[in-house]
């Protein structure tokens, strides 16, 4: 099949099925949540650089969240979350249960991470060292030191898929797959139908809504990574801001090796419960540009747990619209070509 | 936990609620019946936040789900018409397509957030996008309903003899032929425009949902024709009434069975249940009417108006069904998590989006 392999779903490099005459190495962030202090510099750091328009400024009730989630004016979003220990309890188990299954035997086809990307456990053997992590952590289980409260700060942002629902869906082509891989509308075509936003399985995308006085009013705006900054070599606004580096900014397969050394690296510590989101190009996305750094369940930060990209299904929905489109047919047919009463 | 000698003197904890953990806030448990002595569904949430967004598509798209339905089946029937020689039932079809295509294009064009860009679907064929692959076969049976209506106006022409009229009768078949083999497509294709998105009941559905939105059009428009034609032309019509909601019935309840119980729930429940359920009894009784008594006048008419209701409704009960699949985050949560844990169980674990390295 050649050129149509793995157009709807699978692992792919985007930038080249784009047919780019010069694809460049795919963009990305990693947002490291572990060090992320929850100060909201990205969010008004995107804002500004954007232009997005007031959204709300209302008190929301949940924790130092007062965004809510992402939407038309809202490209970067922090989550706030509180945990008990009971619950920070149930995060490592569950960390330690995705250790125990391998995940993901990485399939051979995905190079393995380049040696030393942060440099600061070179030489440590991580089986052996997690072992003794884990052990450390039934540990401090029984002993009754598990903090008795921790605050989970994310920092989300649109996930610029492989395969992009959005992207698939948009039938004026406003949407498009820039050179850097990632997707972004552009104003002056987009209609505001607002198909994207009902096929994007994040929840990432948006019609704005507003009168006239509005900019962009009435169509879909999400992230664009920057794409005005990246075209002068500049960082995004939002990683540009991020005071601990919590959100980085780089080539796509650089962010995936610095994420998983840094999952490593929090392993070892004895913090079983990290995880990387959106790192494997063989889930339902084909893998994301966005990659993430959780320490609980995906759900949790209101992400969906096992996304699957809609158009992946879409051949197949296609067949059974033509059979029912020919069994319409026949049907009417049928009535007329009765005999006549 | 920490302890520290004072615990012993502490008041017992007042008893949490249910299985209410860490990040969402018990939301998920909204909207349920506490007397109902079901345990919960454990699944957490983001404050009970949505995670994929429902459309922001107001009451014109499920409206234009009727509409377009309505238009397929009239091409449909104008078209049979016209092979049958029936010519008030023909003409009937014909201007009831035109009409309904119509309508049904400018509640599209209306729902837009910029209407003056509507043209902009033209811009490009995508295939990967149902509602580009609908734009292109929307405008293409508008452009045969249009001619079907002016060869039909031909026909009345003082002067059948004159150039014009002669150009309108050799225009005639192709129009019909062209409207019938366009109007299949019209009625099925926004299934997949439901299907192919992340709602979870729209989209798990997409197996029989065609075959309920061409057996609901073809029922709509069945029934306008009973209401606008005489008696003497509509045998074919009551034949199609009754085939069309058997489709729709039988695709229906097929759509239920075979969904997963959670997702199958907003079908059920809410006001998409109410809809739906007053949906089969007057598609089913529309059917009846038309198949027992479709020789009456008045009891045509009453049929066809039932079935077209029953149609309408079932657009809306469907629309509304996929809109709270979206919004009730535990649609979308708990169905991914159950597959992802069957894969796991099935030691398949390379193909998720979470991994520890």
């Amino acid at each position: 099949m050649g050129f149509w392999n793995n157009q709807l779903s699978g692992p792919t490099d985007p930038v080249a099925d784009a047919a780019w005459e010069k694809p460049g190495p795919r963009k990305g962030f990693f947002t490291d949540t572990s060090i992320c202090i929850g100060c909201k510099a990205c969010e008004v750091a995107c804002k500004e650089w954007n232009a997005i328009p007031e959204d709300g400024l209302g008190l929301l009730g949940s924790s130092y969240d007062n965004t809510g989630a992402l939407g038309a004016s809202t490209w970067r979003h922090v989550a706030f979350i509180e945990q008990t220990s009971e619950r920070i309890q149930t995060a490592r188990e569950s960390g330690r249960r995705l250790v125990d299954l391998g995940m993901p035997a990485m399939r051979p086809s995905v190079p393995t991470p380049p040696p030393s990307v942060n440099g600061n456990h070179a030489g440590v053997d991580p089986t052996r060292d997690r072992a003794a992590a884990m052990a450390q952590v039934d540990i401090a289980a029984a002993s009754g030191t598990i903090p008795d409260f921790r605050w989970l700060m994310s920092s989300d942002v649109c996930k610029h898929c492989t395969h992009a629902g959005c992207l698939d869906v948009c039938p004026t082509g406003a949407l498009f797959r820039t050179e850097f891989g990632t997707v972004v509308v552009q104003d002056d075509v987009c209609n505001g139908c607002g198909y994207c936003v009902a096929a994007c399985p994040f929840g990432v995308i948006d019609k704005r809504p507003g009168d006239s006085t509005v900019k962009n009013a009435g169509i879909a705006q999400k992230c664009t990574l920057c794409y005005d900054r990246l075209g002068e070599g500049q960082t995004p606004a939002c990683a540009q801001a991020c005071p601990t580096t919590s959100i980085q900014f780089g080539d796509l397969d650089e962010m995936r090796a610095t994420a998983q050394q840094r999952v490593e690296t929090l392993h070892a510590n004895g913090f079983p419960e990290a995880r990387l989101y959106g790192a494997d190009p063989n889930d339902g996305v084909g893998g994301t540009g966005s990659v993430f750094l959780l320490l609980d369940e995906p759900e949790v930060y209101g992400l969906p747990p096992d996304p699957r990209v809609t158009t992946a299904d879409l051949p197949d929905m296609f067949r059974k619209a033509g059979f029912a489109g020919l069994a319409m047919l026949a049907m009417a047919a049928a009535s007329f070509l009765g005999r006549r009463r | 936990m920490t302890t520290n000698p004072f615990d012993a003197d502490r008041p017992p904890e007042p008893p949490r609620e249910g299985k209410r953990r860490g990040g969402g806030n018990g939301k998920g448990r909204r909207r349920r019946d506490e007397s109902v002595m079901v345990p919960d569904v454990e699944f957490e949430s983001y404050y009970g936040r949505s995670v994929v967004k429902a459309p922001p598509w107001r009451h014109e798209i499920p409206a234009y789900l009727f509409l377009g339905g309505l238009a397929a089946g009239s091409g449909l029937v104008g078209a049979g018409a016209s092979a049958r020689n029936l010519p008030r039932l023909r003409r009937g079809g014909r201007i009831a397509a035109l009409a309904a295509v119509a309508l049904g294009g400018g509640a599209l064009a209306k729902d837009l957030g910029r209407p003056d860009r509507a043209l902009n679907m033209m811009r490009t064929v995508k295939l990967t996008s149902p509602m580009s692959v609908g734009s292109w076969i929307l405008a293409g049976f508008g452009a045969f309903a249009g001619l079907s209506v002016v060869t039909e106006a031909g026909r009345e022409l003082p002067d059948q003899g004159s150039l014009l009229a002669r150009t309108l009768r050799v225009a005639d078949p192709p129009a019909a032929i062209g409207s019938a083999l366009l109007s299949a497509p019209l009625a099925a294709y926004t299934a997949v425009l439901l299907a192919d998105t992340a709602a979870p009941t729209w989209h798990e559905s997409y197996r029989e949902l065609p075959f309920v939105f061409v057996g609901s059009a073809n029922a709509a428009a069945a029934g306008l024709a009973l209401v606008i034609s005489p008696t003497d032309e509509n045998a074919p019509v009551r034949a199609m009434a009754a085939s069309g909601a058997a489709l729709e019935l039988g695709a229906s309840e097929l759509l239920r069975r075979r969904m997963d119980p959670l997702l199958a729930e907003p079908l059920h429940e809410g006001r998409a249940g109410r809809l739906l359920q007053l949906s089969e009894v007057l598609t089913a009784g529309g059917a009846l009417g038309a198949l027992l008594f479709g020789r009456n006048r008045s009891a045509a008419a009453v049929s066809g108006l039932a079935l077209m209701a029953g149609s309408a409704l079932t657009r809306f009960g469907i629309f509304e069904a996929g809109m709270e699949s979206a919004r009730d985050p535990k649609y979308t949560v708990q169905p991914q998590r159950e597959r992802l844990e069957k894969r796991r169980a099935a030691g398949v674990t390379d193909d998720s989006i979470t991994t520890v390295r």
